[in-house]
């Protein structure tokens, strides 16, 4: 009786921490509440939604800042609801990263005027709906919740995909990438559940304890084919929110056919969601110290690096040489965004090869990939920004047609030319601090094969993005262009702040650099 | 103080200056042309205030000096206005500027033709304000790559100029400029990567606390990276300094000897990739091909700037990385870079003489001219016994006066080619011949600049050729006597060009009315250059007085990483006494001095 006590007790001190550290998404459900209500309350407010989506999102990533600094790091790591969620400093940042993003999203869709007042609303409500489910997976300690996290975060973004109803390639991308989610969200299950079957458990630290268990035994119980068909089929589920080659076949279409701004939404937080459950996946299955992930059965990591490593290798190479022939730029920025992926995978598979050998290194890796991240971030605002301005103003959204832009948009095209050589990589830009970051953590873990491959797909990367500057810059002017952007305008502005970030992360870089590293847990 | 920012606000003066245009509207060309060239003359201005004659405050030490006072001391070896604080401190990044006897001479290099090259820059009348932004930004990334001594940081600048360069071809080049500007980009970018990857290779292989103490304090690290190197503790403390990193490489036991791949080390790894990210930007065949596309169709200023300072960079590249960094590679691949360089030498003459376009033919011959860098740079003419760093000096020295004098030649000759060009609008040498006859004054400044770059004694050419040839004899009989009858071939296109384009009996070619004479803005551009030429030609003492005492640490310094190297062998066999062991380690030794001799006999 005592001990049914006792437990009701720590079930109920546990839900009060759990609740008060998850106020930030509790914040962003009573948004979408709000946002349903002022349809039918204030009919009349035409600007409510974006308003009450701002201050929501605002409000949330203040409480998550307010939380944060005023923990101690010791403290940093809660399991949270009876240790199905973790709620870190690696968390911690993650979802801090998503909800600034909410919040420059909301602003970048006021500046758009997309999608129309009437639908703003349910637009919201599905975004913060997605958002919340990506919150859950970068936490997730827990099968069963990472399950729900991906699939909270991936039905809402079907729909956003066909959000403008009226076009019919939007239509078409939003099927193919509903119909491809579905197999892609049964095959992740079909992997979860091997992964939890053969482990005896659904909670991870109880899975990797089982896991050590096992390499004890010869041939593992025989157990051997179902974890590394798990594992296979996991990687595949994650890939598929990656987009990593080959999952990625619904992303050029969807990007192409789909609003520049859910096209920002889905290759920016969608992906970084999926890399926070890709690292604590890995590092939490694989060994939290050295002595253990040592011990784990011979070829279990060299396969998961490897598996990875070729993921990456494969996709990175095929996102730079297919966006040679796009001619269209939503669908070339789809291809960068894969390219992306495939460089942001790198890190984590040097972080699993380096697990046996020194922690601080594995945590190098990982802070390396979250500081990626955060100038990746940046980078596809301004790019996607620029698309959604372009392919309001401008006619059509071939890259043809952008030719001399410079003359009538001068700012906006230097905003934008100065994002695309990030993209490639160029110093003093902060697409090169990134890159250099993943590719110490590289050589650090020893992945030469990888970093050459890395370093071969900057050279790729180079024709396509400069061919885009070289038509806005260097080719003479269309008669018919009639766009322009002064940067005093409030979306210049927006272009403007967010570029800023893209260039001093190139140069000051040292303190996001600390921010990440608190994240990652290195000394 | 001053001697502390001072090299700083030499780097970041041209950048300030392409902020301010910013602000000045696109209309006021005159006034953006004329702060232009304020700038770039107040940049030579103050890099000629480093050698000021006169002594300054005495200091106990050259750094303590060279605090209070902005002058460079001549004869001194060291780097001097040495500045280091952390930059990035998560990778022991430094913000670390200095400069010694090497970069000294390439940094007034660059701002003099910084200098002329904005004079220059009247001829360009198309979108003149981001022009000269981009002008300034190139001159700032090439004066910071000139005086980085981090190798992250001589990355970022190195990587700096490459965007402005793409667009002032892109933009203000001639018909082919988009192609020229993706292949110069593309060509450069894979340079820079190659070099990534060997800096990387080079950063986690190295460890401070390795050096002895006394070898730290020489590489001025930054009190900080210091301090963190006295604390104690056993993780490696890695580094970017290129002055660690050389005292690390040169070490017997250096950490950069650790095998790496293919039974190679990391050295030797490092080394080549290094040097084939340097050559593509010497550029040395076979990863020329960039080259005469690029100068071709760039703007007549920015093929002065391209052949007189950016061709450098590569030079200065290996002689202050890839060599003392990497001293085993470079031994083992001595052979390879001498090769490269007669190669380039003989191509690069050989292409120029079949050459229709003027402008395509100079292009040509820097390949030829540079081929004696890599040659004299290359020449490892020590031979272990005999310690003889002499030739092997005149080499090094050879070579880095011969970038100085191919800076300036040709500049020259592309400052030349151009004024023909902005009158005639076009460069086919066989169209022209009677220039002499209307435009003497002209005629006889570019018979020196050409003459100049042909190598004849009393003209700067001649100095930096014949030392590279005298070194190379030591190393290779036959490598020497394939170069010194490079000079033939250079003759030949050079003379044969003087007699098509400014001799005979009038111009026939098209737009015969429009060949003025100079203006004063051109002449003047073309006297000094041509007055440059005699003066280092007559008094090649001018450069070497500051240059020599560095280079010849430089060699100095290898040197005795070859002893030790070589001694190490003898005394570790010693210590094992047996007399089979003792054998073995004079053949080792040998080996050493035979596999010099063999290389240089078979080539």
């Amino acid at each position: 009786m005592n001990e049914l006590l006792e437990l009701i007790t720590q079930i109920e001190q546990n839900l009060a921490v759990s609740v008060r550290l998850w106020i930030p998404e509790i914040c962003l459900v009573v948004t979408a509440i709000a946002l349903l209500l002022q349809r039918m309350v204030f009919p009349a407010w035409r600007r409510g939604a974006s308003f009450i989506m701002f201050v929501g999102s605002v409000a949330a990533l203040a409480v998550l800042i307010w939380q944060v600094a005023g923990q101690s790091n010791a403290a940093g790591s809660v399991g949270a609801f009876l240790d199905v969620l973790r709620l870190d400093q690696l968390a911690a940042f993650l979802r801090g990263l998503i909800l600034l993003f909410a919040v420059l999203f909301s602003v970048l869709t006021w500046l758009t005027h997309w999608p129309r007042i009437e639908d703003r609303g349910e637009f919201y409500v599905l975004f913060l709906g997605s958002v919340i489910g990506m919150c859950t997976m970068v936490a997730a300690e827990n099968l069963l919740l990472v399950f729900l996290g991906m699939e909270m975060a991936s039905l809402p973004s079907y729909i956003l995909a066909g959000f403008e109803k009226r076009e019919r390639r939007a239509g078409e991308a939003a099927m193919k990438f509903a119909v491809f989610g579905a197999a892609m969200a049964g095959v992740m299950l079909y992997g979860l559940s091997l992964l939890g079957g053969s482990l005896g458990s659904l909670d991870l630290p109880t899975m990797r304890a089982n896991l050590t268990a096992l390499a004890s035994h010869r041939d593992l119980h025989g157990h051997g084919l179902s974890l590394i068909l798990g594992t296979l089929m996991v990687v595949a589920g994650i890939g598929f929110k990656l987009s990593a080659v080959p999952f990625h076949f619904w992303l050029p279409d969807v990007f192409e056919g789909a609003a520049a701004e859910v096209g920002v939404f889905l290759s920016v937080i969608s992906k970084a969601a999926a890399l926070g459950l890709l690292t604590r996946l890995c590092l939490t299955l694989l060994g939290t110290d050295q002595a253990s992930a040592a011990g784990l059965p011979g070829p279990l990591i060299p396969f998961v690096v490897g598996t990875l490593s070729l993921l990456a290798a494969v996709t990175c190479t095929y996102g730079n040489l297919a966006a040679y022939g796009q001619t269209n730029f939503k669908r070339l920025l789809g291809y960068s965004t894969i390219a992306h992926a495939g460089y942001l995978v790198m890190p984590v598979a040097a972080a699993v090869a380096a697990l046996p050998v020194s922690q601080e290194t594995a945590r190098w890796a990982v802070a390396s990939m979250l500081f990626y991240l955060v100038v990746y971030m940046f980078m596809n605002i301004v790019a996607f920004a620029g698309a959604a301005f372009l392919s309001r103003g401008a006619p059509g959204e071939k890259i043809e047609n952008y030719s001399g832009l410079v003359r009538t948009a001068p700012g906006f095209v230097i905003c934008l030319a100065i994002t695309l050589f990030s993209l490639v990589g160029l110093p003093p830009l902060g697409g090169f601090a990134g890159k250099f970051a993943i590719f110490a953590s590289l050589a650090s873990a020893q992945l030469w094969a990888l970093l050459v491959v890395a370093a071969v797909n900057t050279v790729f990367s180079l024709f396509y993005y400069v061919r885009v500057v070289k038509v806005m810059v260097l080719d003479p002017a269309a008669q018919s262009l009639s766009f322009s952007l002064p940067l005093s305008s409030p979306q210049g502005m927006f272009l403007v702040l967010t570029t800023a970030p893209v260039v001093l992360l190139g140069i000051l870089w040292q303190p996001v650099f600390d921010l990440v590293c608190r994240a990652a847990g290195c000394q | 103080m001053a001697g502390l920012i001072f090299l700083s606000a030499i780097v970041f003066l041209p950048a300030l200056g392409a902020l301010i245009l910013l602000f000045f509207p696109a209309s006021a060309e005159t006034a953006i042309r004329r702060i232009t060239l304020g700038i770039t003359l107040v940049v030579f201005l103050m890099t000629l205030r480093l050698v000021f004659p006169g002594d300054g405050p005495a200091g106990e030490t050259l750094l303590e000096r060279s605090i209070h006072d902005v002058r460079f001391v001549a004869g001194e070896p060291g780097y001097q206005h040495a500045l280091a604080v952390p930059w990035i401190r998560s990778f022991n990044i430094e913000y670390f500027l200095g400069i010694d006897g090497i970069s000294l001479p390439l940094v007034l290099l660059t701002s003099f033709l910084s200098l002329l090259a904005a004079a220059a820059s009247w001829s360009v009348t198309k979108h003149v304000k981001a022009y000269s932004v981009l002008f300034l930004l190139l001159e700032t990334g090439m004066l910071g790559v000139f005086l980085a001594l981090d190798f992250f940081l001589f990355y970022v600048f190195w990587e700096v100029m490459l965007l402005p360069m793409y667009f002032l071809i892109g933009i203000w080049g001639g018909p082919r400029k988009e192609y020229a500007a993706i292949k110069f980009f593309l060509f450069t970018l894979v340079g820079s990567v190659l070099m990534l990857i060997a800096l990387l290779m080079l950063y986690f292989a190295s460890d401070v606390r390795k050096l002895p103490e006394e070898a730290r304090r020489q590489s001025l690290l930054s009190s900080e990276v210091m301090v963190k190197s006295l604390a104690p503790g056993d993780k490696p403390l890695h580094t970017f300094n290129l002055v660690a990193l050389a005292k690390l490489g040169q070490m017997p036991d250096s950490p950069f000897n650790e095998p790496a791949w293919l039974g190679k080390s990391i050295a030797w790894w490092a080394f080549l990739l290094l040097l084939v990210g340097f050559l593509i930007k010497v550029p040395s065949v076979p990863v020329h091909t960039w080259l005469p596309d690029a100068h071709v169709e760039a703007p007549t200023p920015i093929s002065m700037i391209l052949a007189g300072i950016l061709l450098k960079m590569g030079g200065y590249g290996i002689i202050r990385i890839c060599y003392p960094i990497c001293p085993q590679g470079a031994y083992e691949l001595a052979w390879f870079v001498c090769g490269l360089g007669v190669v380039s030498m003989v191509y690069g003459a050989l292409a120029a003489m079949a050459q229709q376009d003027f402008k395509r033919l100079v292009a040509y011959s820097s390949v030829s001219h540079m081929g004696y860098v890599v040659l004299g740079l290359g020449a490892w003419s020590l031979v272990p016994g005999v310690w003889d760093t002499q030739y092997w000096k005149m080499g090094m020295n050879g070579a880095m006066f011969q970038m100085i004098a191919h800076g300036i030649s040709s500049a020259g000759m592309f400052f030349m080619v151009g004024v023909l060009y902005d009158r005639v609008h076009h460069r086919d040498l066989d169209k022209f011949g009677g220039i002499f006859g209307k435009m003497p004054a002209y005629t006889a400044l570019a018979i020196v600049i050409f003459f100049a770059a042909l190598g004849l004694p009393g003209l700067c050419g001649f100095i930096g050729e014949v030392l590279v040839i005298f070194a190379a004899f030591s190393y290779s009989r036959v490598l020497a006597i394939i170069g010194a009858s490079v000079v033939i071939l250079t003759a030949g296109y050079i003379l044969w060009t003087v007699r098509r384009v400014y001799l005979g009996a009038e111009y026939r070619g098209p737009h015969a009315e429009a060949l003025t004479p100079l203006t004063l803005r051109e002449f003047t551009v073309g006297a000094t250059l041509a007055v440059a030429a005699v003066v280092f030609g007559v008094f090649p003492q001018t450069v070497f007085h500051y240059m020599a005492p560095s280079v010849n640490r430089t060699v100095d310094e290898m040197a005795q990483w070859m002893k030790a190297v070589s001694v190490n062998v003898v005394e570790s066999a010693a210590e094992e006494t047996p007399e089979k062991v003792r054998h073995e380690s004079t053949v080792v030794l040998d080996n050493l001095s035979s596999e010099v001799l063999e290389a240089g006999s078979q080539r």
